[in-house]
C-alpha cells in the first residue's frame, strides 16, 4: 500500500492493471469478502424467515434466490478464491522465496476473470428471473426452473477458468522459483496445502464446467443430456457435480490448515510435529482420497447398493489423513510456549469447531445412518462446522495474522479478541442447535415448516445464535478498519516468526526482497535450540 | 519403552476400552432367519452407538488439547518452545499406530452399517407393494388393484410395505422421518424404499429433495390402520374405480 502521487486515476490505474503478485492478492481479498458480506446478509435473511412458521418477510421465490445465492457465493465467492487466490497469490512467492510468481500476467487474467465472476453473481438481484437452482443447479429442477440457469452456468464456468489459470500459475511457481536452498523437505505447510489443492483444482474442475454446460445446452440449445424421454439420465449431473464438489471441499480444507499449521508453529513457537507424516500422509492422503468418496453426496439418490457401501468404506477412510493433520496441529503444541494473540486464539477455535463438524461426519459417512439425517438440517449443520465456519475461522485467523504485513498496520488486540469470543459463541448457538433441529426431521431448503411446528423454538434460537454471530463478524470487521485507520505502524516481524515471508520489509515492496534470499540455512519451523 | 509413546498407549487404551464396552452393547437387533428386519430399532442401535464413539473420540481430543495449551502456555517473554525430536522409529509410530486405530474404528462401525444398509435395501418376500409417481407438487399413491390416492399413503399394520417409485418431472425425495426412510424419485429411474408400520397412526411425508416454489409445501402423510378396515377402504375405493370405469 505505498503512496501513489499523482491523483486517484493514476492510483486506480496502478491497481486494476497490477501485475503485482501481493495487489492481485489484496484484490482477490476485497472482491472475496465483498462476496462474504452479501451472502451473509442473505444468511441472516434465511434465519429470520425460518423464525417462525409460515411467510415471515418473504415469498418462497425470492427465498430460493436467496438460498441460492448464499451457497453458490459462499463456497465460489468467498472460500475458495479468499484462500486459493488471496492467500496462495500473496503468500507462496514470499514463503518459497519468489519476487513474483511464474506468469504475472496470467495472474492478473485469474483476477480480472474472478471480479467478471463477482459482478456476474451480484446481477443476480438485477435481472428478470433470478436463477433459483440452489448452488448444487440439479437437473430436471435447472432446466424446468423460470430463472436464469445461464447466470448460474457462466459464473461457474468464468470463476473455473480464473481457478484454472491460478492453479497453472502458482503450481509452476512453486516448482520452478523456489529460492535457492528452499529445498521440498522445508517448505512452509501452507505451500504443500496449496499446491495439493491446486492439483485438485487442475483435475477437478472441468468435470463441473462440463456438468454446469451440459445443464445450459438442455436448457437453451435442445440437447437431452439430462432428460430420460431422449435417453438421458438425471442422475448422470449428479454424479459429475459430486465428482468435483467434493474434491472442492478439500480445495478449501487444504489451504485453511496450511494456515491453521503455519499459525500454530508460530504462536506455540515450536516445530510442526512429525512434519513428513503431515505432508505425506495427511495432505497426500486427503489429496489422494479426495476422488473416491463422491457418492456419500448421492446415499439416498436410487446409485445402485453396491456403489453406495463402496464408498461408505472409502469415506469413512478420510479420517485417516484428516486425523494424521490433526495430530500433527495438536502435536504441535507440545512442548511449545504458547502465546494467546487472536490469530492463535482462532487457530484453536478451528480445532474446536473442527472436531465437532468432522467427528458428525461419521455417522453421516454410515449410509444406513445418512439415509434418515440426508437432506435435513443435520446435514447443514455438519457441513456449516467443517466447512463453512470452521475455514473461515482459519480464512478470518490468517487475516490477522498476516494482517501487519500486508497493511503494515498493527490491530487491536482488545477488539481483536472481542470478535473472536462473540463469532465463537454465535457460531456454536446457531450450528450446534441445528444439529437437534435436524434430528428432529426438518429437511433442508424449507421455506416452511408448518408441518413441523414442534420445530419453532429450535429455529428460533438458531436464529438468535445467527444474529450473535453476525455482530462478532461486525466487531471483527471494526476492529480492521480501526486498525487500517488509527493502527500503529507494524514491524518487520511482529511475531517473531521464522518464516520467510516475515524477513521482508513491512509491507514488502515491489521484488519483495532487494535480492533473491539464500535459504540454504533457513528453516521454517526452526524454533528452539 | 521410551516415555514419548505413553500419551499414544493410553490414547490406544481408551480406544480399546471404548470398543469392548460398545462390543459387549450387542443387543441383536439385527434380524435372523424367516423374522422381519426392523430397520428402525437398528438405526437407533447404530446411532447411539456411533454417538458415544464420536463424544468418546471428541471428548479425548478436545481434553488432550485443553491440556496442552494449559501446560505449554508461554510463561515469560521470549520464551522457545523445546521441539521433539522423532527418531525414525517414533516417526513411523506415531504414523502407523494412530492409522491403525482410525482404521479399526471405522471399519469397526462399517462393518455394523454395512449390516444395517443390508436390512435398509432388502425388502421382506412378503411386503406389500405401492407405486409412487412424485410430480411438482404432489405425491401420488397407486395400488395393486389401479386406486390411486394424493399425498396420503394408507396401510395396513403390519405388512412391510414396499414402495416404488419414479417421478413426472424433476427429483423429489420421498421422506418418512418415523420410519428413518428416505429415497429419491426421479424420471426415468425406478427407486424404492421399504418400512414396516406396526401400529395404528399418522405418520408424516415431506420432501427432502429441492423441487422449486412449493418444495417445503410437498409433504403427505402415511395413515397406518388395521388390516380389515384396510381391506374394506380400498375394496370400496376399488368399486368405484370399477364403477367410474364402466
Amino acid at each position: 500500500m505505498s503512496g501513489s502521487g499523482g491523483g486517484v486515476g493514476k492510483f486506480l490505474k496502478e491497481w486494476i492493471f497490477t501485475i503485482d503478485h501481493k495487489r492481485v492478492g489484496i484484490l482477490y481479498l476485497i472482491g472475496s469478502l465483498a462476496a462474504f458480506a452479501v451472502a451473509g446478509l442473505m444468511a441472516m435473511l434465511i434465519r429470520v424467515e425460518l423464525s417462525s412458521v409460515g411467510p415471515t418477510i418473504t415469498d418462497p421465490n425470492t427465498y430460493n434466490v436467496w438460498l441460492y445465492f448464499h451457497g453458490a457465493a459462499m463456497i465460489l465467492g468467498f472460500q475458495i478464491p479468499a484462500l486459493t487466490g488471496f492467500f496462495a497469490n500473496w503468500l507462496i512467492p514470499l514463503q518459497i522465496g519468489a519476487k513474483d510468481v511464474a506468469f504475472p500476467r496470467l495472474n492478473a487474467l485469474s483476477l480480472w476473470l474472478f471480479w467478471m465472476g463477482i459482478i456476474l453473481a451480484l446481477l443476480t438481484f438485477v435481472v428478470p428471473n433470478p436463477p433459483d437452482i440452489m448452488w448444487t443447479g440439479y437437473p430436471p429442477y435447472s432446466i424446468l426452473s423460470p430463472g436464469n440457469t445461464a447466470f448460474y452456468t457462466f459464473t461457474v464456468l468464468i470463476m473455473g477458468f480464473a481457478s484454472i489459470a491460478g492453479g497453472v500459475n502458482l503450481i509452476t511457481t512453486i516448482i520452478y522459483m523456489r529460492a535457492p536452498g528452499m529445498r521440498w523437505g522445508k517448505l512452509n505447510m501452507f505451500v504443500w496445502c496449496t499446491m495439493a489443492a491446486f492439483c485438485i483444482q487442475l483435475i477437478f474442475v472441468p468435470i463441473l464446467g462440463t456438468a454446469v454446460t451440459m445443464v445450459s445446452m438442455d436448457k437453451y440449445l435442445g440437447t437431452t443430456f439430462f432428460s430420460p424421454t431422449s435417453g438421458g439420465d438425471v442422475l448422470l449431473y449428479q454424479n459429475l457435480f459430486w465428482f468435483y464438489s467434493h474434491p472442492a471441499v478439500y480445495v478449501i480444507l487444504l489451504p485453511v490448515l496450511g494456515i491453521i499449521f503455519d499459525i500454530v508453529a508460530t504462536f506455540a513457537r515450536n516445530r510442526i510435529f512429525n512434519y513428513k507424516v503431515a505432508v505425506y500422509g495427511g495432505v497426500g492422503g486427503i489429496t489422494l482420497v479426495s476422488g473416491e468418496v463422491w457418492v456419500h453426496h448421492l446415499y439416498a439418490s436410487g446409485m445402485p447398493n453396491w456403489i453406495r457401501v463402496g464408498m461408505m468404506m472409502s469415506t469413512l477412510l478420510i479420517s485417516v489423513p484428516v486425523g494424521l493433520c490433526m495430530l500433527s496441529i495438536i502435536g504441535t503444541l507440545y512442548r511449545g510456549a504458547i502465546e494467546f494473540k487472536t490469530p492463535m486464539l482462532y487457530a484453536i477455535g478451528f480445532i474446536f469447531l473442527f472436531l465437532i463438524g468432522g467427528l458428525t461426519g461419521i455417522p453421516l459417512a454410515l449410509a444406513s445412518l445418512d439415509i434418515y439425517v440426508h437432506d435435513t438440517h443435520f446435514i447443514v449443520a455438519h457441513f456449516h462446522y467443517v466447512m463453512a465456519v470452521a475455514g473461515t475461522f482459519s480464512i478470518v485467523g490468517g487475516i490477522y495474522y498476516f494482517w501487519p504485513k500486508f497493511t503494515g498496520k498493527m490491530y487491536n488486540e482488545t477488539l481483536g479478541k472481542l470478535g473472536f469470543a462473540v463469532t465463537f459463541i454465535g457460531v456454536n448457538v446457531t450450528f450446534f442447535t441445528m444439529f437437534f433441529v435436524g434430528l428432529e426431521g426438518m429437511p433442508r431448503r424449507y421455506f416452511d415448516y408448518a408441518q413441523m411446528p414442534q420445530l419453532e423454538d429450535g429455529q428460533r434460537l438458531v436464529t438468535y445464535g445467527a444474529f450473535v454471530l453476525a455482530v462478532g463478524f461486525l466487531i471483527t470487521l471494526i476492529s480492521w478498519l480501526h486498525s487500517l485507520f488509527a493502527g500503529k505502524p507494524a514491524p518487520d516481524n511482529p511475531w517473531g516468526s521464522k518464516s520467510l515471508e516475515w524477513t521482508t520489509s513491512t509491507p514488502p515492496g515491489p521484488g519483495n526482497w532487494p535480492d533473491v534470499p539464500n535459504c540454504e540455512k533457513f528453516d521454517p519451523y526452526g524454533y528452539g535450540e | 519403552m521410551r516415555r514419548r509413546f505413553y500419551p499414544l498407549i493410553s490414547l490406544l487404551l481408551v480406544f480399546v476400552s471404548a470398543g469392548i464396552s460398545s462390543a459387549k452393547s450387542e443387543e441383536g437387533h439385527f434380524p435372523t432367519t424367516g423374522e422381519i428386519p426392523d430397520p428402525v430399532a437398528g438405526f437407533n442401535h447404530l446411532w447411539r452407538e456411533v454417538m458415544i464413539d464420536i463424544t468418546v473420540v471428541g471428548i479425548l481430543f478436545a481434553l488432550v488439547t485443553i491440556l496442552l495449551l494449559i501446560t505449554y502456555r508461554r510463561k515469560r517473554a521470549g520464551q522457545e518452545g523445546r521441539p521433539v525430536k522423532l527418531s525414525t522409529a517414533a516417526m513411523f509410530g506415531w504414523a502407523i499406530i494412530p492409522v491403525f486405530i482410525f482404521m479399526a474404528d471405522d471399519f469397526y462401525l462399517g462393518a455394523k452399517g454395512w449390516t444395517l444398509w443390508n436390512s435398509y435395501r432388502t425388502p421382506p418376500e412378503s411386503s406389500y407393494e405401492i407405486q409412487l409417481e412424485s410430480a411438482m407438487w404432489s405425491w401420488k399413491f397407486t395400488y395393486p388393484g389401479g386406486v390411486e390416492t394424493y399425498n396420503e399413503l394408507k396401510v395396513p399394520v403390519g405388512t412391510p410395505i414396499l414402495v416404488r417409485m419414479t417421478s413426472s418431472d424433476t427429483v423429489h425425495s420421498l421422506f418418512i422421518p418415523d420410519f428413518k426412510v428416505k429415497e429419491d424419485s426421479m424420471p426415468g429411474r425406478v427407486t424404492y424404499l421399504w418400512f414396516h408400520p406396526k401400529k395404528v397412526g399418522e405418520h408424516l411425508i415431506t420432501c427432502a429433495e429441492y423441487c422449486g416454489m412449493l418444495h417445503s409445501n410437498m409433504s403427505g402423510k402415511v395413515i397406518a390402520m388395521e388390516q380389515g378396515e384396510f381391506d374394506s377402504w380400498l375394496a370400496s375405493e376399488q368399486a368405484a374405480l370399477t364403477e367410474g370405469g364402466a
